[in-house]
This record gives structure tokens, C-alpha cells and sequence, in this order.
């Protein structure tokens, strides 16, 4: 709780990272309260077709061609995105942490294979990989989350590796090893929670690529076809472009802010947790 | 000797100041000194005393910011070189006045050729063709006594060891016949062998250029076999300034005498242990310091005043200077 | 330096093997027959193609066999035939790929030119309102989807002011020649070349700041303007050269996500490239085709890090090429 604290007194000290924190609680908070917002949900025709914003009080964001309320379908779209992007980082981190893990600790020539596994996946451009892997297994919310996952993985197990090769042979760790601590252990009680730091400010901008990815899919017409997303607002919006053009602004305004907000406390959350590493 | 003539630089009551989050660092606090025309003096002291800072500062290439010179007079054959316009000096810097640095691994740029980081001093100052100014850099390196220097020229720093690189830099410094030459420990970063070899390549350089140099450095050695003259700093001041035999003869500051590791007896002094003598205690905090002795504190001779006031420099000869309350009750 | 060439040409052996070994357990852990696959549903009809993939890549035979054959087929480019477009696949990728090269091309240029005049501008003026706002737009290019800003771009420029063309890769029907085409195929590339290139804009601008600030506390600079240099030389000739070492490395790294980005930005802009072939295939069913120009992405990624790498070696001379 101390260190809590202390966190957020070094947190608060960014005022912009401060308000990316709020816009990041708006966004949380309409994705929970998505169903009490907007009972009907997003598909619901409400009104007549093309309002532009402003036109009709009660529907703010106006509506799109179908006189579907945009407000509505940016609030539940707020929940595919965060469930997406969330959920698709906890799996980058498993598969990461698991291989970033293994390599640095027992280094060697399982460092070796590892890395040059991890290597073949960094060279599959990212994004042609995602949608080959999404077309191939039928969009859905599990396949579209396990391929965003499986493309960004990379990064966090490189990561993971580089701590964990410096993290061993620090004196605490060595100390693991004198007292015949077991490698499982060592590895999740001393070297795990020490390296965790800039994992989890890498992991807030894998949560930003990753809405992001998601939005191209869904933009793509590869989303799931079950849920309103801000990417399928955008690819639905597209075909009238030239008329309503708020169309494709408003959900893009929304992805916008939420990436910008996640990038903003990224590095609030980097400053905070390494102070000295702060430069001019 | 040089009593009338005016000095080539004099250097008046120089302030620099770095600000830092803990507060305004006084490096340099009011340091005088002069240096005459075929002068070379050695200014010496441990580090952060503020030495190397002053070098900077005369060629005002201090960091700004974070520091700045605040106060003092920079004059160089009679000019203020702090009134001057940023075009002006930048015709001293390299022209007029060079410098060479600590550390030749990383005081020339990586990714240039040695040829090209000498020949951009010559055709910064004057008006030559690319091809002889290559020329003048061949001529450059034999004098510096590289071995084999046409194909030098076309090499990168990384290609040459570390003394032939601190011969590559004192070639660029000495690329336009400087006048005063600023040699900021250069050979800290060498080899002792190397830093003979060096030290006897600026002596010669310094003698056939008729350079006057200024030698900054922390080891005594160098400055007992190069100087002709020396001022000791400590804490951003000057403490004690004279010939270098007079100095190491008698040692009047209760400072020198402890860097030099020997109290003073008839006749000479013999300092075996050349290097910098462990004094004990630490260097007082630059931040906002005290308006006394700054090394009072770490003085086994300090008297009641010495931690109240600032001792005024006292003149006991030509030419011979200390700012001790100790040593003058003790010389008058 | 030819030596260092094939060394890391037969480097990239196993990373070609490893690829082109991802590609058929994706094909293989898809639901339904490889073949099916393949073939795609709508072409399923096709007996005679189903029958013809079978054969080429032997679907029937054991895991192994498939696996060998499917290797094997790869590295001679022979990669089957497309019945949806009549046209052999590496044909096909062949004739489509210099429209995604020359995308790429002007994106990378757009991203390290705008990028490091951006990062120079921020680090020259550290700390005050012109860094401040630099940082802002860098960071908002930063969070911007490609596609969004794409079609945001139509709409200011090609629907309300009518300056760009809204797609393409020239004007149809026009038939220029010499300099009007290439003028045209310019005009066609900048709104497609700039969205594409934002992202990534915005990456140089903050890693060419901060290089640039380190560089510049560096002791050679000192020695620069000890030398009397102007500060516009010491910045240009000493100090830019060295901090662009980290960008050329990162854009290096960036090229294959940049491909992903050139999928969507095609999409968005008609852009006759790869990626738009591959987004038309994936909805086509036609997922040889697909698979196909997924592994000749990764090979080019393979090719243009060694082609960086040779670049990279070239502006720092402490980089010795054996």
C-alpha cells in the first residue's frame, strides 16, 4: 500500500499522464456500463437515418444510415476494443513472459533456439500475419484476440529476456542459488517481480497496438461479425464517406483518444517507475 | 622577466555557475590568474575543484545551460573575450586559442576521418583549397610524429590507438599556430609511456610553434617535469601560485603542502610519491558555500579566523602568490 | 563485403525454413481439409483445381511427405496457380509487388526526412513551446489508426478541396507519358505515402530527439566547437550524422510492420499493391495466394534488414563488413 502511495505521488507529478488516466476511466467505465447506457444496444434502429451531430439532443453523435444512434455503438464498441486489447496483451504476456523467461534464466543453447524462434515471428510482418491468421480461422472474439496475441508476443519475450539475463546475476538472485532455492522458485519469487517493472509499461503500449489492430480488422471487414466495434463503425462509415463523413470521424475520434490515452500513461507509468531514468 | 609586457590572458575574478536541482553550483568562484606570452602553467587540483570548468570558460564553451559564466573579466591579449560577439570568438576558438581534451577515444567524431577533422579546423580559419589543406593535415601528423601519416589521414579515429589519437588531436589543435594552446589533462587517459611521449611532443610543439600553453591536470609529476609556472585551486579558487621550483621548495598553503604529501624543510623537498597525497576529509559543497577558508575544515593548521573569514591573497614575492591566514601570520 | 553478403544470406536460411514452416502448420491447424483451404470455398467447385493442389502439394500423403513437398515447392517459387485472377501466383505477386515497393519506398522516405526534421527541430529548441508542440503532433501521429487518418485525408483533401485524388495509382485512362506519368503517379502517392508514413513519422521524430541530445553531450562536439565551427556545421556535419545511427537501425526493424500498414493503406487508397491483392484473396477464399505473398513479405523483410544492415555499416565506420 506504501508503495502505492508513493507510485501515484510520482505518477501525479505528470499532469498530462493524469489526464490520460481519466480518459482511461471514462473509457473503462462505458465499456462496464455499456448495457445500462444504452439497453437496446448498438444495432438498434432509433431515429432517421443521417442525423448529423447535434441535430437531435437525444442522440448527441447523430446516427448513421441505418438511424442507428453513433453514441450507442461508440459505447459498446468501447468493449470490444478493451476486452480485445486487454485480453489479447495477457496472452502476449503469457506466451512472452514464458519464452522471454526460459531464454535469459537457463541462457545457453536454449536461449539460442528460443530467440531464433522468436526472431522467425519478428520477421512475419505483424499485421499480414494477423488477418491471414483471422481469414484462416473464421473472426471471432477468441480467434481475433489469440491472433493478436500470436503477433505480438516478440517484443515482451525479448524484453523479459534482457531482464532476466541481467536480473541473474544480481547478488539477491545469487544468494537464490547458494541456499538451494529451486529454479522455479528463484525465477518467480526473485528475478519474476524485479523484472516486471518495464514489462508492464511495454505491455500499456502492446494495449494500444493492439486496439489498434483490432480496429484494422474490424475496419478490414474481418472483425466479429456478432459485435459492434469502433473498426466496423469506421468500415461501415467508409461507404458514405463522401455525404457523412462524421461517420468514420466520431468512432475514429474514440480510438484516437483511448491509444493517445494509453500511450500518455505509458509513459507516465515509465517516469513513475524508473525516476532515474527521467531525462531533459 | 615578463613583468612589463601585458599577459597574453588574464584571467579576473571568474564566476561560472552550473544550476542544478539541489541548487546554483559555484565551480569557479572568483578565480584570478594571468598567463604570460611563452608561459607554460600548469593549473592544478583535484577533481571538481572547478579546473577543468575554467578552461571551458575561457573558451566559453560552457554547457548552457546549465551553467553559465556569471561574473569576471576573460581578457585576451587585452580583449574581453566575454564582451566578444558569438562570431568573433568563434575566429579565437581554434584560430587564435585551442584546446585539446582528456579523453582522445571520444574527443574526435567517430564517423569522420582524421584527415577531415583536421582539415575542417584549417579551412574554418582560412580561406584554403580543399586539396592543400589536406596537405597541411599530412604535414600535420609527421609533425605530431604519426608514422605513415598519408595513409593516416584516410583512417578513422577508431583505427589508432589511444596515444596516436591524442597526437591526432593535438594536430588539429595546433592545425592554425594557436597562440595559447589549453591541454585539459591530456594525458590522464594514457599509458605512462604514453604520457611521456606526449608531454615531450607539446614541449617541442610549444618551442618550434612558440606557443604559450596552459596545462590542466590533477598529477603533480606532470607538472614538476613540464611547468614553468603553477596555480593551485581548490573549491573553485585559487589557493597558492608560483614558480614551479618555489612551489615545490617551499609549499606555503597548508593545501599544497598536503597534495604535495611533505612539510616544508631547508633545502628540498622530495616528492616521491608523485601523485595526488590523500588528504583527509572531503571537498566542500559548491552549493551557496561559505564566505571563509573553504579549506578550513580539512586543515590541521586552522586557526579561529579561518572559519569565519576568507583569507585575502597575500603577495610574499613577486610573482608569488597564497591566500592563507596561517601562511601569512607565519611569513610576516 | 560479398563474403559478408552470402555469410548472411545462408543466416537467413533457417529463418526462411522457419517461416515457410509456420505458414503450413497454419495451413494445417485451419478447420476443414488442407486442400479446402486452399482452394477456398467458392473454389471448391473446381474439381480439377482441388485435384491439381492435392497432387502439387500432396495433401494425401503423410504429415512429413506434405511438409517436404511443401518446402520443396516454395523455394522454387512455385507457388501454383491463381484460377480466380488465370494467372500463375508468382506472376501474379510479381507484377503487383513494385506498386507496394514504390508505397513503401515513399513512406520510408516521408517517415526518416519529416522525422528527423521534426526530432532535429524538437531537440534544437529542447524545453520550450516549439518542443512541446512538436512532441504533441509526434504523439498524436503516434496514436492515429493508419486507415482512419487515410480516410480522414480523402475527405479534406480529395472531398472538400479537391486538390488530391482520392485513390489509384494514376489517373485511368489518361495514358501519360515521361514526365507527365511520373508527375501523376507523384500526385497519386502522396496522400497514400504520408498516411502510410505517420506512424512511423512519429517514432523518428521522438528517437531522432532524444539521439540528438545525447550526441550532443558528447565529447567530440566539444572538440567541434572548440575547433571555432558555426553551430549550424557542428549540428549538421558532427552531430546529425552520429544520432541518425539509432533511427537507420529502428527503420530497419519497422519495415515489416510497415508492410501490414501498406495492406490497409492499399485498401484505403485502390492501390494496386500486394496487400490489396492479399485483402481481395482473403475474401476470395483464395488462400494459396494469401499464404503465398505472406512468405515472399517475410523473405523481403529478410532482404531489406541485410540491405539495412549493409547501409547501417556505411555511415558508421566502426562497423567493420568481413
Amino acid at each position: 500500500m506504501r508503495r502505492l502511495t508513493e507510485f501515484w505521488r510520482r505518477y501525479r507529478r505528470n499532469v498530462l499522464a493524469v489526464l490520460a488516466f481519466g480518459v482511461l476511466l471514462v473509457v473503462a467505465a462505458m465499456a462496464v456500463f455499456a448495457d445500462l447506457l444504452y439497453p437496446q444496444g448498438p444495432w438498434e434502429m432509433v431515429t432517421r437515418p443521417f442525423l448529423w451531430p447535434g441535430d437531435r439532443s437525444q442522440h448527441l453523435l447523430g446516427s448513421d444510415m441505418l438511424g442507428r444512434d453513433v453514441m450507442a455503438g461508440i459505447v459498446h464498441g468501447s468493449r470490444v476494443s478493451l476486452l480485445i486489447g486487454v485480453v489479447a496483451t495477457a496472452v502476449a504476456f503469457i506466451i512472452g513472459t514464458l519464452v522471454g523467461a526460459t531464454a535469459g534464466y537457463f541462457r545457453g543453447w536454449v536461449d539460442d533456439v528460443l530467440m531464433r524462434f522468436t526472431e522467425i515471428f519478428q520477421t512475419i510482418p505483424p499485421f499480414m500475419f494477423l488477418i491471414v491468421l483471422v481469414a484462416i480461422f473464421k473472426p471471432s472474439v477468441t480467434t481475433i484476440t489469440l491472433a493478436i496475441g500470436i503477433v505480438s508476443w516478440p517484443t515482451l519475450a525479448r524484453l523479459v529476456r534482457s531482464e532476466f539475463l541481467t536480473l541473474r546475476e544480481r547478488d539477491f538472485v545469487q544468494a537464490g542459488f547458494v541456499i538451494g532455492m529451486s529454479n522455479t522458485r528463484i525465477i518467480l519469487t526473485q528475478i519474476l517481480p524485479n523484472a516486471l517493472p518495464p514489462v508492464i509499461v511495454t505491455s500499456s503500449v502492446i494495449v494500444a497496438t493492439a486496439i489498434i489492430n483490432e480496429s484494422a480488422l474490424s475496419f478490414l471487414g474481418l472483425g466479429d461479425p456478432n459485435l459492434m466495434s469502433w473498426g466496423t463503425m469506421i468500415g461501415a462509415g467508409r461507404q458514405v464517406l463522401r455525404n457523412a463523413w462524421y461517420l468514420t470521424a466520431l468512432p475514429g475520434i474514440a480510438i484516437l483518444l483511448t491509444v493517445l490515452a494509453l500511450n500518455i500513461a505509458g509513459d507516465g507509468l515509465n517516469d513513475a517507475l524508473n525516476p532515474r531514468l527521467k531525462s531533459g | 622577466m615578463s613583468g612589463v609586457a601585458p599577459p597574453l590572458l588574464e584571467v579576473r575574478a571568474l564566476e561560472t555557475r552550473f544550476s542544478t536541482e539541489a541548487g546554483l553550483v559555484h565551480a569557479v568562484d572568483g578565480l584570478s590568474f594571468s598567463v604570460n606570452k611563452g608561459d607554460s602553467l600548469a593549473l592544478v587540483g583535484e577533481s571538481g575543484c572547478g579546473k577543468s570548468v575554467t578552461a571551458l570558460s575561457i573558451l566559453r564553451l560552457v554547457p548552457d545551460p546549465p551553467g553559465r559564466v556569471a561574473g569576471g573579466e576573460i581578457l585576451f591579449e587585452g580583449y574581453d573575450l566575454l564582451k566578444l560577439s558569438r562570431r568573433d570568438m568563434r575566429r579565437i576558438r581554434g584560430g587564435e586559442m585551442s584546446m585539446i581534451f582528456q579523453d582522445p577515444m571520444t574527443s574526435l567524431n567517430p564517423v569522420l576521418t582524421i584527415g577531415d577533422q583536421i582539415s575542417e579546423a584549417i579551412r574554418t580559419h582560412e580561406s584554403v583549397s580543399r586539396r592543400s589543406a589536406w596537405r597541411r593535415c599530412v604535414e600535420l601528423l609527421e609533425l605530431v610524429r604519426i608514422p605513415d601519416p598519408h595513409r593516416r589521414v584516410h583512417d578513422y579515429p577508431h583505427r589508432l590507438s589511444g596515444g596516436m589519437r591524442q597526437r591526432a588531436m593535438i594536430a588539429m589543435a595546433v592545425a592554425c599556430a594557436p597562440k595559447l594552446l589549453i591541454a585539459d589533462e591530456p594525458t590522464t587517459a594514457l599509458d605512462v609511456t604514453i604520457q611521456a611521449q606526449v608531454l615531450g611532443l607539446l614541449d617541442r610543439l610549444k618551442r618550434e610553434l612558440g606557443m604559450t600553453v596552459l596545462l590542466i591536470t590533477h598529477d603533480l609529476g606532470v607538472v614538476a617535469e613540464w611547468a614553468n609556472r603553477v596555480v593551485v585551486m581548490y573549491a573553485g579558487n585559487k589557493v597558492e601560485e608560483g614558480r614551479v621550483d618555489e612551489l615545490f621548495a617551499q609549499p606555503l598553503h597548508p593545501y599544497t603542502q598536503g597534495l604535495l604529501g611533505a612539510i616544508p624543510q631547508a633545502g628540498r623537498v622530495h616528492y616521491t610519491n608523485a601523485r595526488l597525497h590523500e588528504i583527509s576529509g572531503t571537498v566542500p559543497n559548491l552549493i551557496d558555500p561559505p564566505a571563509r577558508c573553504r579549506f578550513a575544515e580539512r586543515c590541521a593548521k586552522a586557526i579561529d579566523i579561518c572559519h569565519r573569514e576568507y583569507p585575502a591573497p597575500f603577495r610574499p614575492a613577486a610573482g608569488r602568490e597564497v591566500s592563507c591566514f596561517v601562511a601569512e601570520r607565519d611569513l610576516a | 563485403m560479398m563474403s559478408y553478403i552470402a555469410r548472411r544470406l545462408l543466416q537467413a536460411v533457417p529463418a526462411v525454413f522457419g517461416i515457410i514452416i509456420i505458414n503450413f502448420f497454419v495451413l494445417h491447424l485451419a478447420p476443414g481439409d488442407a486442400a479446402d483451404v486452399l482452394a477456398g470455398e467458392a473454389g471448391a467447385a473446381n474439381e480439377a483445381y482441388m485435384k491439381q493442389l492435392r497432387e502439387t502439394f500432396g495433401l494425401d500423403q503423410p504429415l512429413y511427405v506434405q511438409l517436404y513437398e511443401y518446402v520443396a515447392n516454395i523455394l522454387q517459387l512455385n507457388l501454383g496457380y491463381s484460377f480466380r485472377h488465370n494467372m500463375a501466383v508468382a506472376d501474379l505477386i510479381a507484377e503487383r509487388l513494385p506498386a507496394t515497393l514504390w508505397l513503401m519506398l515513399s513512406a520510408v522516405f516521408l517517415a526518416v526526412g519529416l522525422g528527423i526534421l521534426l526530432g532535429v527541430t524538437s531537440a534544437r529548441f529542447v524545453n520550450t513551446i516549439v518542443d512541446r508542440i512538436a512532441s504533441v503532433l509526434a504523439l498524436l501521429c503516434y496514436s492515429t489508426p493508419v486507415f482512419w487518418i487515410g480516410l480522414m485525408m480523402i475527405v479534406l483533401f480529395s472531398v472538400e478541396l479537391g486538390w488530391l485524388p482520392s485513390g489509384g495509382f494514376e489517373t485511368i485512362g489518361a495514358d501519360f507519358t515521361g514526365l507527365d506519368r511520373v508527375l501523376d503517379v507523384l500526385w497519386h502517392t502522396l496522400m497514400p505515402a504520408l498516411a502510410l508514413s505517420l506512424f512511423y513519422l512519429a517514432v523518428y521524430a521522438r528517437l531522432m530527439r532524444a539521439s540528438m541530445l545525447e550526441v550532443y553531450r558528447l565529447d567530440f562536439v566539444t572538440t567541434a566547437h572548440a575547433k571555432g565551427l558555426s553551430p549550424a556545421r557542428v549540428a549538421f556535419k558532427h552531430v546529425l550524422r552520429n544520432a541518425l545511427l539509432p533511427v537507420v537501425t529502428m527503420a530497419g526493424l519497422h519495415l515489416g510492420g510497415m508492410l501490414g500498414g501498406a495492406v490497409v493503406v492499399e485498401v484505403v487508397f485502390s492501390w494496386p499493391g500486394i496487400g490489396r491483392l492479399a485483402f481481395d484473396a482473403i475474401f476470395q477464399r483464395d488462400f494459396n495466394l494469401v499464404l503465398s505473398i505472406l512468405v515472399l513479405s517475410s523473405v523481403l523483410v529478410i532482404v531489406i534488414n541485410l540491405a539495412v544492415d549493409l547501409l547501417y555499416a556505411w555511415l558508421d565506420p566502426r562497423i567493420e563488413i568481413r
